[in-house]
């Protein structure tokens, strides 16, 4: 140890004294000219967030040696983030999984054995066995698979085939629903269709930048990056950040508030009623453009049935809006005033009446970013809503710096998550499983029997649908957080975890997920890379291929599709988690998971395998293996469609594309460009329609689903009208109180990149940030006999867990709040935090429950 | 002269002779070893003495190298140089790019000096100097690039302070901003984390020590802006008013934006084409 | 002229090997027992002593400080901590008592060094003599002292000590310090007989001044019962103490041993087959009167 030290610092000395010289050492410069020759460079869009940006990738030996930012891509400019810069490393961990991993004693599956390898054959025939069976024995909910806003886009749609045609179970949720669900129920609401209507040249053109609950300068640096840039450059710009604690956003702030957690709720509503008390309002947008309307209150948190919490709502989970007038609209958020809202947030008044004065004022742009301290909100879906309010009320919407503008955190959270339909509730370009019309129309695309997928309400035509053990199908539905209780409940028996890390990342690990895996009934697959958290407590791992060593195609928060070809092939055995979907699909038969009456419907699906009715089904196996190359003439594999004889991503994608191009969709506005296309471009914002994209929405001249002289039509909705949500503030599930005295918010760091499970993989990286540590405020710390450095024990109702106390660090909390990120497999967070919904969007609040504080 | 006289005499030469040789030798070894001292104590760029260390030259004479900082430091970041490494012999040192001064409140390497060579006066760890940190290669700094990593601005323990970021508009990309990291002297203590964690192959941000790292402005100038911002006022009489000969409706600004013309950026509810307005008929609704 | 080869034999054959070796055995073990004490730390987390001979911390409560070290940076101009005071009072006091060569031959890791290369001039039979005088420790000790005082650069000695470096390697990590100790043991081995410790070594001068009035000392009690084989001589590294002490009874000289030179290692009592020699205070001398008036030897006997 100590002499490789010593070598280094001598070698370290020698560059140091070469460098104080001003010497460029010339050996590694005519090395590194050499090492260029011969680098084959293509394009990517980054694995990381979801900002998109696009890098160029240098391989050479079959392995990726160099990197850079695409200085072409419109997005980024070459620019990278740090994560970015070391991107080729995410691939060469040293502790890659290269072999299926099942466990087992004496040479037997056992759930309490040891990791052992194995063939792909016997983990899949072992996985297929226990899927079958408990699709028969416990229903659709029977099993269960978790995927990603990290899929590419014909991943997450083979598995939405999967699952929903395939074993008939809508239990398929992305981990987005951790993190933009709220969003989308407030799209959906709000809209009627999903992602934001402006794009990221809002960032150029917004005199006013507010932040909600979202630290940019971290979690979007680029996109930061171009919003610090627009205050540095133009004249009168003004940025306000508003969050529950000062993080790195602050730096730029013109206006920065703290407030009180929940209480963003009462701010929006204070604005809202700024802008009518003092007649701001564009009456003449509101009259042709917005419905106002109210949604019941007391609606619960989205805790277990027997939680008291939810005992006591009286509208638990309930979210049907009814039509209501201006002036009772005005009238609900008339208490919002200065005063009260001043009181209840903790946010100095003068500060609030600077941010209702820069919505109000007509002439200036205002811009809304937000992540997740928005979305993961038990109020989430209605905080959305309440912003969409502001922006309704001005008219401040869908054109140009006027833009309400929910980011993701996920680098396809849009492109797959939301797109192809990988929630319990969704199919493919916002159709859903709760209209029949819905279902038909798609089961009709993937050329099935009508029937075949479940419904919501496990109704088709007014009529039962069948379960393969002949009872009616029932109800269909079941979130993320859902899964876990169900998994602890022995009522879910399979679960199948692809492209993410969700032991780590759910919350309430102690009592939930954690027991729900290791429930001794349950068969956990986890899809993995790196040994994660999720690996260890799964009971087969299947290792998978990652980023470039597939061809792919992630969407980005603003429409923007990317696609890159593979570039690399996967370490040892690993496989592309596309791979896994389809070759798990030739293990189960159609008659073991479809009842005689659907089999009925088409006799000749009897014997064969849902790969044969799913996949090789005369679309998605239409084109043929093809020499994937580029305009220069590069040649790249594609280890797929060598695999299974056919062009897999490009079938999958063009099937895909028949919802938004066959005769007679239910939905417009979700038009995507060919293929082929994506290939030659630097993304394409859709809708894409006769070859051009689309940077606004919703707005005649820039949206060609809006017709001359409509001026501005929200087409989601049936009326062209988006619609105004009133929504009260209602207090947190788990406020802080006596003996759990601290409110715990959790979240992410620049460095490292949501679970870790690839960042801290790069050693530049992991020395950056090593650990999670405790952001406190000092006088919070004082008062527990902590300083600076010191070990603190965290504890919660849940679980507790011991890191290192930052007072003076990156975030500077209030008195009152502590922030752990949690990107750390050695100090789980989640162990802490209360698995809290909001009830209407399913997703998880991670950033408010309490906690109190010791030494460690 | 007697034998014995003659034997003394001889004796007596002999010993003054041998004196003189042994006090020759023992002067060239003298010489010899205060030019070796010369060279041997002059501190090497990457090597950082800890915290509270006394000037070099003053340290050298203090430090007994007895290793009891080196003992007490809870990371285990000190060396004592051995012979044929660059530091004096015996000396403690850290290298911040492999082990930085983690800024321990207590300090325990200074309470654990006997002889002050690490200042016992020193009580704050903010107010040590153990070097300064330098952004040497802006070349290779990312940051300076406009890419998003201000590693060392994130990990620096006097936040904001030591280092801060100077935002300015990327001209290349044309709408991104730049990050760039600059170090401040008076509040630096040279702890080189910033270094460790600097992500290059080769740290761009270096701790020096402050010998080395630090330039001084000549003794005679002082900078006006500051010395008036110290003094809270003029250092002279004020200015008095200037007057000028302008057109109408032109102002003149001294100290602000010097010549003013009126109404240039006067806004007017109509557009300076007339045909825009003939064309958009009554404004009245 | 002594026989090499039969060097020891006639003490072993007289009082067993054991009895022979004692002091020699109890020197390593002090010597070694205090590197131990120092390493127990480092090597195994056990901290006993922390630091080096320079300056060190017993169990975080007491401290020993240098005394020669501690002059010359206070010559540089330092004004040291309370600790470092008292660890230095500790220490002379110390020293005062038994003798400051103890330093040399019971804690001095060089001696390990030298003690090798002078039983390997015996054994090899090298015969150089040296070429300068043992005094020029003291011109040693004098520019030691006097550097800090003219050079700028502080303990300038301490840049070089091959004691300190040897000791300081041992603990914290050698570095090149080994050539400097096989330098020394070439020096001892092929130049001069004693050279370093005997000779140059101004941390041996230094303790040399300390202990002059020590009251710890060698007596040749039995001075009578010598039977001149000179093996005491041979095996001395500061011969020159001997003789007054051992032959000195017609001048009227006692038989303790009274030069500071003599660094009480005790190996002069180990090689004498008739036990001529023992452990005994500075103030014995008259012992020897009793027994020549047939009193009772009251001689220390270690």
């Amino acid at each position: 140890m100590k002499l490789t030290r010593r070598d280094f610092i001598k070698s370290n000395a020698v560059a140091a004294a070469a460098s104080v010289a001003g010497v460029t050492l010339p050996v590694s410069q005519t090395v590194a000219a050499d090492a260029d020759d011969g680098i084959r460079w293509d394009k990517a869009a980054c694995r990381y967030c979801g900002t998109g940006c696009s890098v160029l990738m240098g391989v050479k030996d079959g392995k990726v040696v160099a990197s850079q930012g695409d200085p072409d891509a419109p997005v980024n400019k070459g620019l990278n983030c740090i994560k970015g810069y070391f991107l080729p490393k995410i691939l060469y961990g040293e502790d890659r999984l290269t072999k299926p991993l099942l466990r087992k004693t004496n040479g037997k599956y056992d759930k309490n054995g040891k990791f052992e390898a194995v063939s792909w054959e016997e983990a899949f025939q072992t996985m297929a066995d226990k899927w079958i069976a408990a699709r028969k024995a416990k229903g659709p909910k029977g099993v269960g698979m978790f995927g990603s806003g990290q899929w590419t886009v014909w991943e997450g749609y083979a598995a939405s085939k999967l699952l929903k045609a395939g074993f008939r179970s809508n239990s398929l949720e992305p981990n987005a629903r951790h993190c933009m669900a709220s969003a989308v129920g407030a799209f959906m609401r709000g809209f009627g269709i999903d992602e934001p209507m402006g794009c990221y040249d809002d960032l150029e053109h917004a005199d006013v930048f507010v932040l909600w609950g979202a630290n940019m300068a971290e979690m979007h640096p680029i996109l930061w990056s171009r919003l610090t840039d627009t205050r540095l450059t133009k004249p009168g710009c003004e940025v306000h950040v508003l969050s529950t604690f000062e993080h790195r956003c602050y730096e730029l702030a013109d206006n920065g508030m703290v407030f009180e957690p929940q209480t963003d709720l009462a701010i929006l509503n204070y604005i809202a009623n700024y802008i009518i008390q003092n007649k701001a309002y564009n009456k003449e947008f509101i009259d042709k453009h917005v419905n106002f309307t109210k949604t019941p209150t007391d609606i619960g948190y989205g805790l277990r049935d027997n939680d008291p919490r939810e005992k006591a709502a009286k509208n638990r989970a309930k979210g049907k809006l009814t039509k209501i007038s201006f002036e009772e609209y005005a009238k609900s958020v008339e208490p919002y005033t200065l005063e009260y809202t001043s009181k209840l947030s903790k946010v100095p008044k003068d500060k609030l009446l600077k941010l209702a004065k820069a919505y109000a004022d007509p002439k200036k742009k205002v811009s809304s970013y937000w992540t997740m301290g928005f979305n993961q909100h038990t109020r989430g879906v209605w905080v959305n809503g309440l912003c969409y309010n502001v922006h309704l009320l001005m008219g401040k919407i869908a054109e140009p710096g006027n833009s309400p503008f929910s980011l993701t955190g996920q680098p396809s959270a849009c492109g797959t998550a939301r797109e192809v339909g990988t929630f319990t509730h969704r199919l493919p370009a916002d159709l859903v499983t709760k209209k029949d019309a819905h279902c038909k129309f798609a089961e009709k695309v993937w050329k099935l029997p009508a029937g075949t997928i479940p419904r919501a309400n496990g109704k088709t035509d007014g009529a039962d649908q069948t379960d393969i053990s002949g009872k009616p199908m029932g109800k269909t539905l079941i979130h993320a957080v859902a899964m876990h209780r169900a998994l602890k409940d022995g009522k879910m028996n399979c679960f199948w975890v692809q492209c993410n890390n969700n032991m780590q990342a759910a919350a309430n690990m102690n009592d939930e997920s954690y027991p729900g895996w290791r429930n001794p009934d349950n068969f956990i697959a986890v899809t993995d890379p790196y040994p994660t958290v999720s690996a260890q407590a799964a009971d087969l791992i299947l290792p998978t291929a990652m980023w470039i060593e597939k061809e792919g195609a992630y969407g980005n928060a603003e429409r923007r599709t990317q696609f890159w070809r593979q570039q690399v092939s996967a370490p040892g055995e690993a496989k592309s988690d596309v791979w896994q979907i389809m070759e798990f699909s030739k293990y189960v038969k159609v008659k073991d998971v479809w009842p005689e009456d659907l089999i009925a419907k088409a006799p000749e699906y009897a014997d064969k395998t849902l790969f044969d009715v799913l996949y090789a089904n005369g679309q998605v196996d239409k084109f043929p293996v093809e020499q994937v190359t580029d305009s220069r003439g590069n040649k790249y594999d594609n280890d797929e469609s060598a695999d299974f004889g056919f062009y897999v991503q490009k079938g999958l994608f063009e099937e895909y594309r028949l919802f938004n191009s066959v005769e007679g969709i239910p939905k417009k506005g979700h038009e995507m460009a060919d293929f082929d296309t994506y290939h030659k471009v630097r993304g394409m914002r859709w809708p894409v329609i006769d070859g051009k994209e689309t940077l606004w929405r919703f707005r005649e001249g820039y949206d060609p689903h809006v017709a001359k002289g409509e001026g501005v039509k929200f087409y989601g909705k049936p009326d062209g009208k988006a619609n105004i949500i009133t929504a009260p503030y209602e207090p947190a599930a788990e406020p802080p109180d006596k003996e759990y005295d601290l409110w715990l918010c959790t979240g992410r760091v620049l460095e490292h990149w949501h679970s870790g499970s690839m960042t801290r993989r790069v050693p530049e990286l992991y020395r950056a940030v090593p650990d999670a540590v405790v952001y406190m405020h000092p006088k919070d710390a004082k008062k527990r006999r902590l300083r600076n450095g010191a070990l603190a024990k965290i504890s919660s109702r849940r679980g507790e867990i011991v890191c290192k106390v930052d007072t003076k660090g990156r975030n500077k909390c209030p008195e009152g709040l502590v922030f752990i990120p949690w990107f750390d497999a050695g100090r789980l967070v989640n162990k802490l935090t209360l698995d809290q919904t909001d009830p209407l969007s399913k997703e998880t609040d991670y950033k408010k429950c309490s906690v109190k504080i010791t030494r460690a | 002269m007697s034998e014995t006289e003659r034997k003394n005499e001889i004796n007596r030469r002999q010993f003054l002779g041998n004196m003189l040789k042994t006090a020759c030798g023992v002067g060239l070894v003298g010489l010899g070893l205060g030019a070796y001292s010369k060279r041997a104590s002059s501190l090497p760029a990457d090597y950082i003495r800890p915290p509270g260390a006394l000037p070099e030259e003053d340290f050298l004479g203090a430090c007994i190298r007895c290793g009891l900082c080196v003992r007490d430091c809870p990371y285990d970041i000190l060396f004592l140089g051995e012979v044929g490494d660059e530091v004096a012999t015996g000396t403690p040192y850290f290298i911040a790019r492999t082990g930085p001064c983690e800024m321990c409140e207590e300090i325990p390497c200074v309470v654990a000096c006997p002889t002050n060579a690490l200042d016992h006066d020193l009580k704050d760890i903010e107010d040590s100097r153990m070097g300064l940190a330098v952004l040497i290669d802006q070349e290779s700094c990312i940051a300076f690039h406009g890419l998003r990593c201000e590693v060392c601005f994130n990990v620096c323990p006097i936040r904001n302070r030591a280092i801060t970021l100077d935002m300015q508009h990327n001209p290349r990309s044309g709408k991104h901003a730049l990050f760039i990291p600059v170090v401040h002297s008076e509040a630096c203590t040279g702890c080189g984390l910033c270094e460790r964690a600097c992500i290059l192959e080769e740290a761009a941000i270096k701790v020096f020590p402050m010998h080395l790292a630090k330039g001084e402005l000549g003794k005679h100038y002082r900078l006006g802006w500051k010395e008036k911002e110290k003094a809270g006022k003029a250092l002279v009489t004020p200015d008095a008013e200037h007057r000028y000969n302008l057109p109408e409706g032109v102002r003149y600004d001294l100290q602000g934006e010097g010549l003013i013309i009126e109404g240039e950026a006067e806004e007017t509810p109509f557009s300076s084409n007339p045909l825009d307005t003939l064309n958009s008929g009554f404004m009245d609704k | 002229m002594v026989d090499m080869t039969t060097l020891g034999d006639d003490a072993i054959a007289a009082k067993g090997w054991f009895k022979s070796h004692k002091f020699l055995i109890l020197r390593r073990l002090s010597q070694l027992g205090i590197l131990a004490l120092f390493l127990t730390g480092p090597w195994f987390g056990i901290w006993i002593v922390k630091g080096n001979l320079a300056s060190n911390l017993t169990l975080d409560v007491l401290p020993l400080t240098d005394p020669y070290v501690l002059l010359q940076a206070s010559l540089s101009g330092v004004v040291p901590e309370t600790a470092a005071i008292i660890g230095v009072v500790i220490v002379l006091a110390f020293y005062l008592l038994v003798g400051g060569r103890v330093y040399c031959s019971w804690v001095c890791p060089v001696n390990m060094v030298t003690d090798l290369a002078a039983w390997l001039r015996r054994k090899l039979g090298i015969r150089t003599t040296s070429q300068f005088s043992r005094s020029t420790r003291y011109w040693m000790l004098a520019l030691t002292l006097i550097l800090p005082l003219v050079v700028t650069g502080g303990i300038i000695w301490e840049l070089v000590n091959p004691v300190s470096m040897m000791f300081r390697g041992i603990v914290f990590g050698m570095g090149a310090a080994w050539v400097m100790v096989l330098g020394i043991f070439l020096f001892d081995l092929i130049v001069a007989k004693d050279g370093w410790c005997g000779h140059v070594c101004p941390v041996g001068a230094f303790y040399n001044l300390v202990g002059s009035k020590s009251l710890l000392r060698v007596n040749a009690a039995q001075r009578q019962a010598c039977n001149d084989c000179m093996e005491c001589y041979v095996v001395c590294p500061e011969p020159q103490v001997i003789k007054p002490a051992l032959k000195g009874e017609k001048k009227g000289l006692s038989p303790v041993i009274l030069s500071s030179d003599c660094t009480n290692c005790g190996r002069c009592i180990d090689i004498c087959a008739p036990e001529v020699f023992s452990y005994g205070g500075r103030h014995a001398k008259k012992i020897d009167e009793y027994k020549r008036e047939g009193g009772i030897n009251q001689g220390v006997r270690v």
